[in-house]
Protein backbone atom coordinates (compact mmCIF):
# COMPACT_ATOMS: atom_id res chain seq x y z
CA UNK A 1 0.00 0.00 0.00
CA UNK A 2 2.84 2.39 0.77
CA UNK A 3 4.13 1.73 -2.75
CA UNK A 4 0.76 2.61 -4.34
CA UNK A 5 0.53 5.68 -2.14
CA UNK A 6 4.05 6.74 -3.13
CA UNK A 7 3.17 6.42 -6.82
CA UNK A 8 -0.04 8.41 -6.30
CA UNK A 9 1.76 11.19 -4.41
CA UNK A 10 4.42 11.10 -7.13
CA UNK A 11 1.77 11.71 -9.78
CA UNK A 12 0.50 14.74 -7.85
CA UNK A 13 4.04 16.06 -7.44
CA UNK A 14 4.76 15.28 -11.11
CA UNK A 15 1.71 17.24 -12.25
CA UNK A 16 3.23 20.26 -10.52
CA UNK A 17 6.55 19.66 -12.29
CA UNK A 18 4.71 19.30 -15.60
CA UNK A 19 3.06 22.71 -15.15
CA UNK A 20 6.46 24.21 -14.34
CA UNK A 21 7.99 22.52 -17.38
CA UNK A 22 5.23 23.38 -19.84
CA UNK A 23 6.41 26.89 -20.67
CA UNK A 24 10.02 25.76 -20.92
CA UNK A 25 8.92 23.11 -23.41
CA UNK A 26 6.92 25.61 -25.48
CA UNK A 27 9.79 28.07 -25.75
CA UNK A 28 12.21 25.32 -26.67
CA UNK A 29 9.78 23.76 -29.16
CA UNK A 30 8.83 26.97 -30.95
CA UNK A 31 11.98 29.10 -30.77
CA UNK A 32 14.74 26.67 -29.71
CA UNK A 33 15.35 28.96 -26.74
CA UNK A 34 16.40 27.29 -23.49
CA UNK A 35 15.06 29.82 -21.04
CA UNK A 36 17.35 29.73 -18.03
CA UNK A 37 15.18 32.37 -16.35
CA UNK A 38 12.10 30.14 -16.51
CA UNK A 39 12.24 29.15 -12.83
CA UNK A 40 12.75 32.76 -11.79
CA UNK A 41 9.80 33.84 -13.93
CA UNK A 42 7.67 31.25 -12.11
CA UNK A 43 8.88 32.63 -8.76
CA UNK A 44 8.23 36.17 -10.00
CA UNK A 45 4.65 35.04 -10.76
CA UNK A 46 4.36 33.75 -7.19
CA UNK A 47 5.58 37.11 -5.89
CA UNK A 48 3.08 39.04 -8.02
CA UNK A 49 0.29 36.87 -6.58
CA UNK A 50 1.74 37.33 -3.06
CA UNK A 51 1.88 41.12 -3.56
CA UNK A 52 -1.78 41.25 -4.59
CA UNK A 53 -2.82 39.00 -1.68
CA UNK A 54 -0.89 41.14 0.81
CA UNK A 55 -2.43 44.39 -0.41
CA UNK A 56 -6.02 43.31 -0.96
CA UNK A 57 -6.51 40.23 1.16
CA UNK A 58 -8.20 38.27 -1.63
CA UNK A 59 -7.63 34.54 -2.08
CA UNK A 60 -4.52 33.42 -3.95
CA UNK A 61 -6.65 32.14 -6.85
CA UNK A 62 -8.40 35.49 -7.31
CA UNK A 63 -5.02 37.22 -7.10
CA UNK A 64 -3.69 34.88 -9.79
CA UNK A 65 -6.53 35.87 -12.13
CA UNK A 66 -5.43 39.49 -11.67
CA UNK A 67 -1.74 38.61 -12.08
CA UNK A 68 -2.31 36.61 -15.27
CA UNK A 69 -2.74 39.58 -17.68
CA UNK A 70 0.33 41.21 -16.12
CA UNK A 71 2.39 38.08 -16.74
CA UNK A 72 1.08 37.69 -20.32
CA UNK A 73 2.07 41.28 -21.05
CA UNK A 74 5.46 40.63 -19.46
CA UNK A 75 5.91 37.67 -21.82
CA UNK A 76 5.20 39.81 -24.89
CA UNK A 77 7.57 42.54 -23.74
CA UNK A 78 10.28 40.02 -22.83
CA UNK A 79 10.16 38.49 -26.30
CA UNK A 80 9.98 41.74 -28.25
CA UNK A 81 12.75 43.46 -26.30
CA UNK A 82 15.27 40.90 -25.00
CA UNK A 83 14.74 37.52 -26.63
CA UNK A 84 14.03 38.60 -30.20
CA UNK A 85 17.20 40.65 -30.32
CA UNK A 86 19.28 37.90 -28.76
CA UNK A 87 17.86 35.28 -31.18
CA UNK A 88 19.27 37.27 -34.10
CA UNK A 89 22.77 36.81 -32.70
CA UNK A 90 22.80 33.01 -32.91
CA UNK A 91 21.68 30.15 -30.70
CA UNK A 92 24.08 30.73 -27.81
CA UNK A 93 23.10 34.33 -27.13
CA UNK A 94 19.54 33.63 -25.85
CA UNK A 95 21.08 31.18 -23.37
CA UNK A 96 23.37 33.89 -22.03
CA UNK A 97 20.63 36.52 -22.13
CA UNK A 98 18.21 34.38 -20.11
CA UNK A 99 21.01 33.49 -17.68
CA UNK A 100 21.52 37.21 -17.11
CA UNK A 101 17.78 37.75 -16.86
CA UNK A 102 17.64 35.07 -14.18
CA UNK A 103 20.17 36.96 -12.05
CA UNK A 104 18.39 40.26 -12.63
CA UNK A 105 15.04 38.82 -11.51
CA UNK A 106 16.58 37.22 -8.40
CA UNK A 107 18.23 40.47 -7.34
CA UNK A 108 15.16 42.59 -8.07
CA UNK A 109 13.05 40.23 -5.94
CA UNK A 110 15.60 40.35 -3.14
CA UNK A 111 15.65 44.16 -3.24
CA UNK A 112 11.90 44.53 -3.35
CA UNK A 113 10.72 41.73 -1.06
CA UNK A 114 13.76 41.01 1.16
CA UNK A 115 15.39 37.55 1.28
CA UNK A 116 12.61 36.18 3.56
CA UNK A 117 10.61 33.22 2.34
CA UNK A 118 6.86 33.46 1.85
CA UNK A 119 3.98 31.09 1.27
CA UNK A 120 0.62 31.41 -0.42
CA UNK A 121 -0.75 28.41 1.49
CA UNK A 122 -2.61 30.47 4.06
CA UNK A 123 -4.43 32.48 1.40
CA UNK A 124 -5.51 29.50 -0.71
CA UNK A 125 -8.33 28.45 1.62
CA UNK A 126 -9.35 24.95 2.65
CA UNK A 127 -7.76 23.40 -0.40
CA UNK A 128 -4.33 23.23 1.24
CA UNK A 129 -5.49 21.17 4.19
CA UNK A 130 -8.34 19.01 2.85
CA UNK A 131 -7.74 15.42 1.90
CA UNK A 132 -9.64 12.17 1.47
CA UNK A 133 -8.50 9.11 3.32
CA UNK A 134 -9.21 6.35 0.79
CA UNK A 135 -7.81 3.50 2.87
CA UNK A 136 -5.51 3.52 5.85
CA UNK A 137 -2.36 3.82 3.76
CA UNK A 138 -3.75 5.86 0.87
CA UNK A 139 -4.76 9.50 1.04
CA UNK A 140 -5.66 11.92 -1.72
CA UNK A 141 -4.99 15.58 -1.00
CA UNK A 142 -7.34 18.16 -2.47
CA UNK A 143 -4.43 20.32 -3.57
CA UNK A 144 -2.79 17.39 -5.36
CA UNK A 145 -6.03 16.64 -7.22
CA UNK A 146 -6.47 20.32 -8.17
CA UNK A 147 -2.92 20.55 -9.54
CA UNK A 148 -3.32 17.28 -11.48
CA UNK A 149 -6.63 18.37 -13.01
CA UNK A 150 -5.29 21.83 -13.87
CA UNK A 151 -2.18 20.28 -15.45
CA UNK A 152 -4.26 17.97 -17.64
CA UNK A 153 -6.56 20.86 -18.60
CA UNK A 154 -3.60 23.14 -19.45
CA UNK A 155 -1.90 20.50 -21.60
CA UNK A 156 -5.20 19.51 -23.22
CA UNK A 157 -6.07 23.11 -24.01
CA UNK A 158 -2.64 23.68 -25.53
CA UNK A 159 -3.02 20.52 -27.60
CA UNK A 160 -6.41 21.71 -28.90
CA UNK A 161 -4.98 25.16 -29.60
CA UNK A 162 -2.08 23.70 -31.61
CA UNK A 163 -4.11 21.16 -33.57
CA UNK A 164 -7.44 22.91 -34.13
CA UNK A 165 -6.92 26.67 -34.40
CA UNK A 166 -5.27 28.64 -37.16
CA UNK A 167 -3.09 30.47 -34.63
CA UNK A 168 -1.95 27.02 -33.46
CA UNK A 169 -1.09 25.90 -37.00
CA UNK A 170 0.82 29.15 -37.43
CA UNK A 171 2.77 28.36 -34.28
CA UNK A 172 3.60 24.82 -35.43
CA UNK A 173 4.52 26.05 -38.92
CA UNK A 174 6.83 28.72 -37.48
CA UNK A 175 8.38 26.18 -35.11
CA UNK A 176 9.15 23.85 -38.02
CA UNK A 177 10.46 26.44 -40.48
CA UNK A 178 10.32 30.12 -39.53
CA UNK A 179 11.74 31.24 -42.87
CA UNK A 180 9.14 29.32 -44.89
CA UNK A 181 6.42 30.53 -42.52
CA UNK A 182 7.30 34.14 -43.33
CA UNK A 183 7.01 33.24 -47.04
CA UNK A 184 3.41 32.11 -46.61
CA UNK A 185 2.48 35.30 -44.81
CA UNK A 186 3.01 34.38 -41.16
CA UNK A 187 4.44 37.14 -38.97
CA UNK A 188 7.03 35.06 -37.10
CA UNK A 189 7.77 37.89 -34.64
CA UNK A 190 4.15 37.95 -33.54
CA UNK A 191 4.04 34.15 -33.27
CA UNK A 192 7.19 34.12 -31.14
CA UNK A 193 5.83 36.84 -28.87
CA UNK A 194 2.58 34.88 -28.46
CA UNK A 195 4.51 31.69 -27.61
CA UNK A 196 6.56 33.49 -24.96
CA UNK A 197 3.45 35.11 -23.50
CA UNK A 198 1.80 31.68 -23.15
CA UNK A 199 4.99 30.23 -21.65
CA UNK A 200 5.31 33.02 -19.08
CA UNK A 201 1.62 32.76 -18.15
CA UNK A 202 1.92 29.01 -17.50
CA UNK A 203 5.18 29.58 -15.58
CA UNK A 204 3.24 31.96 -13.33
CA UNK A 205 0.68 29.20 -12.79
CA UNK A 206 3.55 26.96 -11.74
CA UNK A 207 4.67 29.74 -9.39
CA UNK A 208 1.18 29.88 -7.86
CA UNK A 209 1.25 26.14 -7.17
CA UNK A 210 4.78 26.40 -5.78
CA UNK A 211 3.62 29.10 -3.38
CA UNK A 212 0.58 27.12 -2.25
CA UNK A 213 2.40 23.77 -1.85
CA UNK A 214 5.41 25.16 0.00
CA UNK A 215 7.48 28.27 0.47
CA UNK A 216 9.40 30.42 -1.98
CA UNK A 217 12.10 33.06 -1.74
CA UNK A 218 13.92 35.27 -4.24
CA UNK A 219 16.41 32.47 -4.96
CA UNK A 220 13.91 29.60 -5.42
CA UNK A 221 13.98 29.90 -9.20
CA UNK A 222 17.01 27.78 -10.18
CA UNK A 223 15.75 24.72 -8.26
CA UNK A 224 12.41 24.95 -10.04
CA UNK A 225 14.26 25.36 -13.34
CA UNK A 226 16.19 22.13 -12.77
CA UNK A 227 13.03 20.12 -12.11
CA UNK A 228 11.30 21.71 -15.11
CA UNK A 229 14.32 21.06 -17.30
CA UNK A 230 14.51 17.42 -16.21
CA UNK A 231 10.81 16.96 -16.96
CA UNK A 232 11.27 18.40 -20.46
CA UNK A 233 14.27 16.18 -21.22
CA UNK A 234 12.73 13.01 -19.77
CA UNK A 235 9.63 13.61 -21.91
CA UNK A 236 11.54 14.22 -25.14
CA UNK A 237 12.49 17.82 -25.82
CA UNK A 238 9.80 20.02 -27.33
CA UNK A 239 7.01 17.45 -27.22
CA UNK A 240 3.96 18.62 -25.29
CA UNK A 241 2.46 15.34 -24.06
CA UNK A 242 6.01 14.12 -23.51
CA UNK A 243 6.55 16.99 -21.10
CA UNK A 244 3.44 16.04 -19.11
CA UNK A 245 4.59 12.42 -18.95
CA UNK A 246 8.14 13.53 -18.16
CA UNK A 247 6.89 15.62 -15.26
CA UNK A 248 4.85 12.71 -13.92
CA UNK A 249 7.79 10.32 -14.29
CA UNK A 250 10.06 12.73 -12.42
CA UNK A 251 7.52 13.13 -9.61
CA UNK A 252 7.03 9.36 -9.24
CA UNK A 253 10.81 8.78 -9.29
CA UNK A 254 11.23 11.29 -6.47
CA UNK A 255 8.51 9.87 -4.22
CA UNK A 256 9.70 6.31 -4.84
CA UNK A 257 13.23 7.43 -4.06
CA UNK A 258 11.96 8.89 -0.81
CA UNK A 259 10.67 5.43 0.11
CA UNK A 260 14.24 4.18 0.06
CA UNK A 261 15.50 7.13 2.06
CA UNK A 262 13.97 10.61 2.46
CA UNK A 263 17.20 12.24 1.33
CA UNK A 264 17.31 10.09 -1.78
CA UNK A 265 14.15 11.69 -3.27
CA UNK A 266 15.72 14.41 -5.42
CA UNK A 267 18.64 12.16 -6.30
CA UNK A 268 16.27 9.52 -7.71
CA UNK A 269 14.85 12.17 -10.04
CA UNK A 270 18.34 13.14 -11.19
CA UNK A 271 19.22 9.48 -11.81
CA UNK A 272 16.10 9.00 -13.96
CA UNK A 273 17.08 12.13 -15.90
CA UNK A 274 20.61 10.83 -16.45
CA UNK A 275 19.34 7.39 -17.48
CA UNK A 276 17.02 8.96 -20.07
CA UNK A 277 19.86 11.14 -21.39
CA UNK A 278 22.15 8.12 -21.78
CA UNK A 279 19.51 5.96 -23.48
CA UNK A 280 18.00 8.60 -25.73
CA UNK A 281 21.06 10.39 -26.99
CA UNK A 282 22.98 7.29 -27.98
CA UNK A 283 25.35 7.45 -25.04
CA UNK A 284 24.08 4.03 -24.05
CA UNK A 285 25.51 2.45 -27.15
CA UNK A 286 28.85 4.13 -26.62
CA UNK A 287 29.00 2.96 -23.02
CA UNK A 288 28.07 -0.58 -24.01
CA UNK A 289 30.60 -0.71 -26.83
CA UNK A 290 33.51 0.53 -24.75
CA UNK A 291 32.47 -1.91 -22.05
CA UNK A 292 32.95 -4.89 -24.35
CA UNK B 1 1.10 47.77 -66.87
CA UNK B 2 4.25 47.05 -64.90
CA UNK B 3 3.60 44.80 -61.90
CA UNK B 4 7.16 44.27 -60.70
CA UNK B 5 10.16 46.52 -61.18
CA UNK B 6 13.58 45.59 -59.84
CA UNK B 7 16.15 48.39 -59.87
CA UNK B 8 19.89 47.94 -59.40
CA UNK B 9 19.56 45.08 -56.91
CA UNK B 10 22.70 43.90 -55.09
CA UNK B 11 22.64 40.86 -52.80
CA UNK B 12 25.46 39.40 -50.78
CA UNK B 13 26.13 36.37 -48.63
CA UNK B 14 29.05 37.53 -46.55
CA UNK B 15 31.86 38.12 -49.03
CA UNK B 16 30.07 36.44 -51.91
CA UNK B 17 28.10 38.79 -54.11
CA UNK B 18 25.27 36.68 -55.50
CA UNK B 19 23.30 39.34 -57.36
CA UNK B 20 24.97 42.34 -59.02
CA UNK B 21 23.07 45.45 -60.12
CA UNK B 22 20.11 43.53 -61.52
CA UNK B 23 17.29 45.55 -63.09
CA UNK B 24 14.24 44.31 -64.96
CA UNK B 25 10.48 44.71 -65.20
CA UNK B 26 7.60 42.29 -65.42
CA UNK B 27 4.24 43.35 -66.80
CA UNK B 28 0.91 42.18 -65.44
CA UNK B 29 -0.01 38.77 -66.88
CA UNK B 30 3.47 37.98 -68.16
CA UNK B 31 5.18 34.60 -67.71
CA UNK B 32 8.93 35.14 -67.39
CA UNK B 33 11.55 32.42 -67.07
CA UNK B 34 14.76 33.08 -65.18
CA UNK B 35 17.50 30.76 -66.40
CA UNK B 36 21.19 30.34 -65.76
CA UNK B 37 23.75 27.90 -64.45
CA UNK B 38 23.94 26.80 -60.82
CA UNK B 39 25.21 29.62 -58.63
CA UNK B 40 24.21 32.34 -61.10
CA UNK B 41 22.09 34.06 -58.43
CA UNK B 42 18.60 33.03 -59.53
CA UNK B 43 17.41 31.74 -56.17
CA UNK B 44 18.87 34.73 -54.32
CA UNK B 45 17.12 37.09 -56.72
CA UNK B 46 13.75 35.38 -56.16
CA UNK B 47 14.28 35.36 -52.39
CA UNK B 48 15.11 39.07 -52.45
CA UNK B 49 11.91 39.79 -54.37
CA UNK B 50 9.91 37.71 -51.88
CA UNK B 51 11.57 39.39 -48.91
CA UNK B 52 13.46 36.38 -47.57
CA UNK B 53 16.84 37.93 -48.36
CA UNK B 54 17.75 41.52 -47.50
CA UNK B 55 19.41 43.20 -50.47
CA UNK B 56 22.46 45.37 -49.97
CA UNK B 57 21.33 47.99 -52.46
CA UNK B 58 18.64 48.61 -55.03
CA UNK B 59 14.85 48.67 -54.97
CA UNK B 60 11.98 46.25 -55.47
CA UNK B 61 8.81 48.01 -56.59
CA UNK B 62 5.58 46.02 -56.67
CA UNK B 63 2.53 47.57 -58.28
CA UNK B 64 4.02 51.05 -57.81
CA UNK B 65 4.84 50.50 -54.13
CA UNK B 66 8.43 50.28 -52.91
CA UNK B 67 8.52 47.02 -50.94
CA UNK B 68 12.30 46.79 -50.49
CA UNK B 69 12.08 47.25 -46.72
CA UNK B 70 8.93 45.18 -46.10
CA UNK B 71 9.31 41.83 -44.30
CA UNK B 72 8.32 38.74 -46.28
CA UNK B 73 4.96 38.20 -44.57
CA UNK B 74 3.84 41.74 -45.44
CA UNK B 75 4.73 41.15 -49.10
CA UNK B 76 2.57 38.02 -49.06
CA UNK B 77 -0.39 40.10 -47.95
CA UNK B 78 0.27 42.40 -50.93
CA UNK B 79 0.19 39.38 -53.23
CA UNK B 80 3.81 38.26 -53.72
CA UNK B 81 4.17 34.49 -53.18
CA UNK B 82 7.27 32.34 -53.51
CA UNK B 83 7.38 28.58 -53.96
CA UNK B 84 10.81 28.12 -52.42
CA UNK B 85 13.56 25.85 -53.65
CA UNK B 86 13.31 22.45 -51.98
CA UNK B 87 9.58 23.01 -51.32
CA UNK B 88 10.04 23.79 -47.61
CA UNK B 89 6.70 22.34 -46.49
CA UNK B 90 5.82 22.16 -42.81
CA UNK B 91 6.47 18.42 -42.40
CA UNK B 92 4.46 17.92 -39.21
CA UNK B 93 1.35 19.65 -40.54
CA UNK B 94 -1.18 17.78 -42.66
CA UNK B 95 -1.71 18.72 -46.30
CA UNK B 96 -4.84 20.62 -45.39
CA UNK B 97 -3.14 22.44 -42.50
CA UNK B 98 -0.24 23.36 -44.80
CA UNK B 99 -2.73 24.96 -47.16
CA UNK B 100 -4.99 26.59 -44.59
CA UNK B 101 -2.16 28.10 -42.56
CA UNK B 102 -1.21 30.03 -45.70
CA UNK B 103 -4.68 31.44 -46.37
CA UNK B 104 -4.61 35.21 -46.19
CA UNK B 105 -7.09 38.02 -46.02
CA UNK B 106 -6.74 38.41 -49.78
CA UNK B 107 -9.91 36.86 -51.14
CA UNK B 108 -9.96 35.41 -54.61
CA UNK B 109 -10.19 32.31 -56.67
CA UNK B 110 -7.98 30.12 -54.51
CA UNK B 111 -9.34 28.18 -51.56
CA UNK B 112 -8.49 24.74 -50.18
CA UNK B 113 -11.23 23.32 -52.43
CA UNK B 114 -10.07 25.01 -55.64
CA UNK B 115 -6.45 24.05 -54.97
CA UNK B 116 -7.53 20.43 -54.55
CA UNK B 117 -9.41 20.70 -57.85
CA UNK B 118 -6.24 21.74 -59.67
CA UNK B 119 -4.15 19.13 -57.83
CA UNK B 120 -6.58 16.19 -57.53
CA UNK B 121 -3.71 13.90 -56.48
CA UNK B 122 -3.74 15.67 -53.10
CA UNK B 123 -7.37 14.91 -52.33
CA UNK B 124 -6.78 11.47 -50.78
CA UNK B 125 -3.75 12.84 -48.92
CA UNK B 126 -5.63 15.71 -47.29
CA UNK B 127 -5.29 14.53 -43.68
CA UNK B 128 -1.78 13.09 -44.05
CA UNK B 129 1.32 14.82 -42.64
CA UNK B 130 3.26 16.51 -45.43
CA UNK B 131 6.38 14.55 -44.45
CA UNK B 132 4.81 11.34 -45.78
CA UNK B 133 4.13 12.62 -49.30
CA UNK B 134 6.02 11.74 -52.48
CA UNK B 135 8.16 14.42 -54.14
CA UNK B 136 5.53 15.28 -56.72
CA UNK B 137 2.79 15.50 -54.11
CA UNK B 138 4.99 17.71 -51.94
CA UNK B 139 5.62 20.02 -54.88
CA UNK B 140 1.89 20.23 -55.53
CA UNK B 141 1.32 21.20 -51.89
CA UNK B 142 4.10 23.81 -52.12
CA UNK B 143 2.50 25.39 -55.19
CA UNK B 144 -0.98 25.13 -53.68
CA UNK B 145 0.26 26.72 -50.47
CA UNK B 146 1.64 29.68 -52.42
CA UNK B 147 -1.67 30.01 -54.30
CA UNK B 148 -3.65 30.18 -51.03
CA UNK B 149 -2.76 33.85 -50.62
CA UNK B 150 -4.25 34.54 -54.07
CA UNK B 151 -1.00 35.98 -55.36
CA UNK B 152 -0.74 38.60 -58.07
CA UNK B 153 2.87 37.59 -58.63
CA UNK B 154 3.88 33.96 -58.29
CA UNK B 155 7.59 33.20 -57.94
CA UNK B 156 8.48 29.57 -58.66
CA UNK B 157 11.95 28.32 -57.75
CA UNK B 158 12.88 25.11 -59.59
CA UNK B 159 9.60 23.30 -59.18
CA UNK B 160 11.01 20.38 -61.16
CA UNK B 161 14.05 19.82 -58.96
CA UNK B 162 14.40 16.21 -57.82
CA UNK B 163 11.22 15.01 -59.51
CA UNK B 164 10.81 12.25 -62.08
CA UNK B 165 10.18 13.58 -65.62
CA UNK B 166 6.62 12.19 -65.64
CA UNK B 167 5.90 14.02 -62.39
CA UNK B 168 7.41 17.23 -63.73
CA UNK B 169 5.04 16.98 -66.71
CA UNK B 170 2.10 16.61 -64.34
CA UNK B 171 3.22 19.58 -62.23
CA UNK B 172 3.56 21.76 -65.34
CA UNK B 173 0.17 20.62 -66.67
CA UNK B 174 -1.40 21.82 -63.40
CA UNK B 175 0.63 25.03 -63.60
CA UNK B 176 -0.78 25.68 -67.06
CA UNK B 177 -4.19 25.75 -65.40
CA UNK B 178 -2.93 28.25 -62.82
CA UNK B 179 -1.32 30.40 -65.49
CA UNK B 180 -4.44 30.47 -67.63
CA UNK B 181 -6.19 32.13 -64.68
CA UNK B 182 -4.18 35.24 -65.54
CA UNK B 183 -1.43 35.05 -62.92
CA UNK B 184 1.88 36.81 -63.38
CA UNK B 185 4.72 34.32 -62.98
CA UNK B 186 8.48 34.53 -62.61
CA UNK B 187 9.95 31.04 -62.66
CA UNK B 188 13.39 29.56 -62.31
CA UNK B 189 13.84 26.47 -64.46
CA UNK B 190 16.92 24.41 -65.27
CA UNK B 191 15.34 22.71 -68.26
CA UNK B 192 15.80 25.20 -71.09
CA UNK B 193 13.29 23.61 -73.48
CA UNK B 194 10.62 23.63 -70.82
CA UNK B 195 11.40 27.21 -69.82
CA UNK B 196 11.11 28.41 -73.41
CA UNK B 197 7.83 26.55 -73.86
CA UNK B 198 6.13 27.91 -70.74
CA UNK B 199 7.44 31.48 -70.66
CA UNK B 200 6.85 34.34 -73.04
CA UNK B 201 10.08 36.05 -72.03
CA UNK B 202 13.44 34.82 -70.79
CA UNK B 203 16.00 36.41 -68.48
CA UNK B 204 19.38 34.70 -68.41
CA UNK B 205 21.68 35.21 -65.44
CA UNK B 206 25.42 34.66 -65.27
CA UNK B 207 27.53 35.33 -62.20
CA UNK B 208 24.91 37.57 -60.62
CA UNK B 209 24.08 39.66 -63.68
CA UNK B 210 21.38 39.47 -66.30
CA UNK B 211 23.35 38.86 -69.49
CA UNK B 212 20.53 38.14 -71.91
CA UNK B 213 16.90 39.17 -72.01
CA UNK B 214 14.40 38.59 -74.75
CA UNK B 215 11.26 37.10 -76.18
CA UNK B 216 11.33 33.32 -75.86
CA UNK B 217 10.15 32.92 -79.47
CA UNK B 218 12.68 35.23 -81.05
CA UNK B 219 15.80 34.24 -79.08
CA UNK B 220 17.84 31.61 -80.83
CA UNK B 221 19.06 28.69 -78.82
CA UNK B 222 22.76 29.18 -79.49
CA UNK B 223 22.70 32.69 -78.08
CA UNK B 224 20.92 31.47 -74.96
CA UNK B 225 23.36 28.59 -74.49
CA UNK B 226 26.39 30.87 -74.81
CA UNK B 227 24.87 33.41 -72.41
CA UNK B 228 23.99 30.56 -70.04
CA UNK B 229 27.55 29.32 -69.82
CA UNK B 230 29.25 32.67 -70.43
CA UNK B 231 30.94 31.48 -73.63
CA UNK B 232 30.77 34.94 -75.20
CA UNK B 233 31.10 37.48 -72.45
CA UNK B 234 30.44 40.38 -74.86
CA UNK B 235 26.74 39.47 -75.35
Amino acid sequence: MTFVNAVLQGIFLGAFYAVLACGLSIMFGVMRIINLAHGDIAVLGAYVVFFIVEHTGVSAFVAFAVALPVMILLGYVLQLTVLERSLKAGILTPLLATFGLSIVIQNLLQLTFSPDVHSLGSSAGLITTSSWQVTSGLSVSALGMVILVVAVVVFGALQLFLSRTRAGWMMRATAEDADAAELVGIDSRAVYARATAIAVAIAALGGLFLGIRSVFGPLSGPTQLIFAFEAVVIGGMGSLWGTLLGGLALGVAQTLGAQIHPQFAVMAGHLLFLAVLIVRFGGGRVVLRTGR
Amino acid sequence: MTLLRVEGLDCRYGLLQAVRAVSFEIAQGEIVALIGANGAGKTTLLRAIAGAHKPLAGRVVFDGVDITRLPAHRRVSLGVALVPEGRRLFPGLTVEENLRVAASRRRGRWTVESVLEVFPLLRPRRQMPAAGLSGGEQQAVAIGRALMCNPRLLLLDEVSLGLAPVVVDAVYRSLAGVISEGATVLLVEQDLTRALKVASRVLCMLEGRIVLEGDSKSLDRDRIVSAYFGLRRAV
